[in-house]
């Protein structure tokens, strides 16, 4: 246990000790996102994450928005194991043709008002799948979507700035 | 000793051909009739053989009159369905208008040594005697087989459709030449047949394909009595891109860019193994220096893809702490990355030939650096993974995998070495620098929980010592060399990615494209494990020993 909070106080809150471009991406992009959450969801923006067919790239990067260090949490936004609770949907693709029927099931047991958010350059066209008979190409294609987020995978910082746009429209 | 070679040379006698459009030569491919399938498979495994893989391809577009393929070389006659024993010798002509009809292909290894063994079946009568009996991994191989290619695996004793779902078409066989890609599949009625328990107290639970985290989809589907669990039934399948059929319009340059994108998480090991094998097929010999380059990218993959796995498994038994602290140190290392090779994950930085970033002197030092700094930072974190005494309590003895379950379900990769398994190919089939910088392997006998997590810290610790290694023994020159695919050759290479054992094989067509690209992730054999390994567990702790396996939806549904 004293080893345990010895390194809880030598990490200290690393959220802050970052390289100051980095910060600055951040904090710029986390300000607007907290006071648009603040606004509009009454500070919390909770999000359901669904892969719809991806390689698990784009995944990597959304757990990384909530470790320590980019700590989405920070600005209200969590992610529910629901779509039930859900504000927004984070959809990352190809939309592969075994998934359609379950994507759209959950866009439909979102609550409205939604967002949604496609993470990926595969989310926005289909990415190097294309379109296929097993690969329906971007989420747009079965879900109406609010912001696309490109990258292969996209930075976190670019992930957390998607979703503040969405939330500001 | 008895090598699988002399085996196949010892039981075949002059009936056998071996296949010189195989490469690299240190992985012989020998061609036999359809009736002797099962016979080498049953020899293969009375000598203690693996099954690394099993797949098909179309070759009814190669014309039949190879220099290795004479007519008259000993194929099978098409006999009545499941008559093997009637095929004859008359090699390929009984296949009407078929070419050479489909290949059918199985992988065996054993320690160091690989061997591919081959039989055709004609486009009128695609059936080929079935091995499950023999080993348990041909089981989803068989069943993808017949899903995907139509090539029918008699014998085989449940052929349910995988990866394929109940709504597709029939008759829809997208690996076939024949099948246009392009077009969408209409969805036709259908139903997937689970496995069932019956009783008094009995109850089933469905789980996904969209779960509770930020995961990838899969179904899993529970049988249950109170919070025990009597059968878990995975459906995969649901990732599933047509990647394999992807790579057939692509060119051999972009090929690595898809392999690349198999499974995200280990994007470096896949197009990594591409890569060796389509070198392997031209001839094509990298510099030594990619060669180092790529291993210090592979070590690195492996270190942020175990971080992330610990943190993964200490969270799931609640012990959020670990995940922030592993994840931290994960997130630094990405960071890195993106600094010295230009991506978080070093995504599309190795290329047939070579590889495309060099490191400066200056990023040699800062990585070195930050070796020193992750080791002191890692050792802390170990130390308290290993004295929390409410963590071994979830994690040992949880999801056990018995060695003896390991070895007869061909596992590989850390779940193979938590299970008592020594299989590494980055010892049993090295590429430099890995035959200088020798990995040492821990394995453990305990196949719990707790035994795939120690793995992977024990990994973590030789990783640094090889990046150390790699940075201080370096060699200068080029990062790439020239490279060009031949037509009508096929070429395989083995790589230890994170998760263990990925296998590549390519093969060009007529005009020296892309014919087939076999990709086999570690999941593929692994999942079955994991239904294995579950059982005599409760419901509650399904969550953890999944996290413990962490096998790959998107590189088993291709």
């Amino acid at each position: 246990m004293l080893k345990i909070l010895h390194q809880i106080f030598r990490t200290g809150v690393v959220t802050e000790s970052l390289s100051p471009l980095t910060e600055a991406e951040i904090e710029e992009v986390g300000a607007g996102l907290e006071d648009a959450i603040r606004k509009r969801f009454h500070r919390s923006l909770t999000i359901r994450e669904v892969d719809a067919g991806s390689c698990n790239g784009c995944e990597l990067e959304i757990h990384a928005i909530n470790n320590p260090i980019y700590n989405c949490e920070r600005f209200g936004i969590h992610f529910t194991a629901s779509p039930r609770f859900a504000d927004m949907l984070l959809v990352t693709g190809p939309v592969s043709r075994n998934m359609e029927i379950a994507l759209r099931r959950t866009y439909n047991a979102t609550p409205s008002p939604k967002l949604v958010v496609a993470v990926g350059n595969c989310g926005y066209n289909g990415g190097i799948f294309g379109e296929s008979y097993a690969s329906l190409g971007g989420v747009g294609k079965i879900i109406p979507v609010d912001v696309y987020v490109h990258g292969c995978p996209p930075k976190p910082a670019d992930i957390l700035s998607g979703i503040l746009r969405a939330v500001k429209i | 000793m008895i090598t699988l070679n002399n085996i196949i040379t010892s039981t075949l006698g002059t009936a056998v051909i071996q296949d010189t459009n195989q490469y690299p030569s240190s992985v012989p491919l020998y061609q036999i009739s359809r009736e002797r399938f099962a016979e080498i498979a049953k020899a293969m495994k009375t000598a203690g053989a693996r099954l690394v893989a099993e797949w098909a391809t179309d070759e009814t577009n190669h014309p039949v009159g190879h220099e290795n393929n004479p007519p008259s070389s000993p194929f099978f006659k098409g006999g009545k369905e499941g008559d093997f024993s009637k095929g004859g010798m008359e090699g390929f002509a009984e296949g009407k208008g078929g070419g050479r009809g489909f290949g059918i292909y199985a992988c065996y290894a054993k320690d160091s040594e690989y061997l591919i063994v081959k039989t055709y079946t004609p486009l009128d009568d695609p059936t080929f005697p079935s091995i499950t009996k023999k080993f348990i991994s041909a089981y989803r191989f068989e069943r993808q087989m017949r899903s995907l290619m139509g090539v029918v695996p008699v014998g085989h004793p449940d052929l349910r459709p995988w990866i394929k779902h109940e709504d597709w078409p029939e008759d829809a066989y997208p690996l076939r030449k024949s099948f246009d890609a392009s077009k969408p599949l209409p969805r036709v009625a259908g139903e997937y047949q689970f496995i069932k328990a019956e009783g008094e107290g009995v109850y089933e639970i469905p789980v996904g394909p969209v779960h509770a985290g930020i995961i990838e989809p899969g179904h899993f589907r529970f049988q249950a009595v109170g919070e025990d669990i009597i059968n878990l039934e995975e459906k995969l399948g649901y990732v599933h891109k047509g990647i394999e059929k992807r790579f057939e319009a692509l060119s051999w340059q972009e090929g690595a860019r898809l392999a690349g994108r198999v499974s995200g998480d280990t994007t470096v090991a896949h197009s990594l193994a591409y890569c060796r094998a389509v070198e392997s097929m031209t001839g094509c010999n990298p510099p030594e220096r990619a060669l180092w380059l790529r291993a210090l990218m592979l070590e690195r993959e492996r270190i942020a893809n175990h971080l992330g796995d610990l943190g993964g498994i200490c969270n799931d038994v609640a012990f959020a702490f670990l995940l922030y602290q592993f994840s931290i140190l994960k997130e630094k290392l990405l960071r890195t990355n993106l600094k010295i090779f230009g991506h978080r994950f070093m995504m599309d930085s190795i290329i047939p030939g070579g590889v495309t970033v060099d490191i400066s002197s200056d990023a040699k030092n800062e990585i070195l650096s930050e070796m020193d700094w992750f080791t002191n930072e890692f050792e802390r974190l170990a130390t308290i993974y290993d004295e929390n005494p409410s963590l071994e309590d979830r994690v040992r003895d949880a999801g056990i995998l018995t060695p003896e379950k390991a070895k007869e379900l061909g596992v590989v990769g850390f779940v193979a070495r938590a299970s008592g398994q020594n299989l590494d190919c980055r010892i049993q089939n090295p590429f430099s620098p890995y035959n200088i910088i020798v990995p040492k392997t821990t394995v453990l006998q305990s196949g719990d929980v707790h035994a795939r997590a120690w793995v992977r810290i024990e990994e973590i610790r030789e990783s640094i010592r090889i990046i150390r290694a790699i940075l201080y023994g370096l060699p200068k020159g080029e990062i790439a060399g020239k490279f060009t695919p031949p037509p009508d050759k096929s070429g395989f290479a083995v790589i230890e990615g994170w998760r263990g054992e990925i296998v590549y094989w390519t093969q060009s067509g007529p005009k020296g494209e892309i014919n087939r690209c076999m990709v086999r992730d570690p999941s593929s054999v692994n999942w079955i494990a994991l239904e294995q390994a579950i059982h005599g567990n409760i419901v509650p702790d399904f969550p953890l020993c999944n996290k413990s396996f962490n096998q790959s939806y998107s590189g088993n549904d291709l």
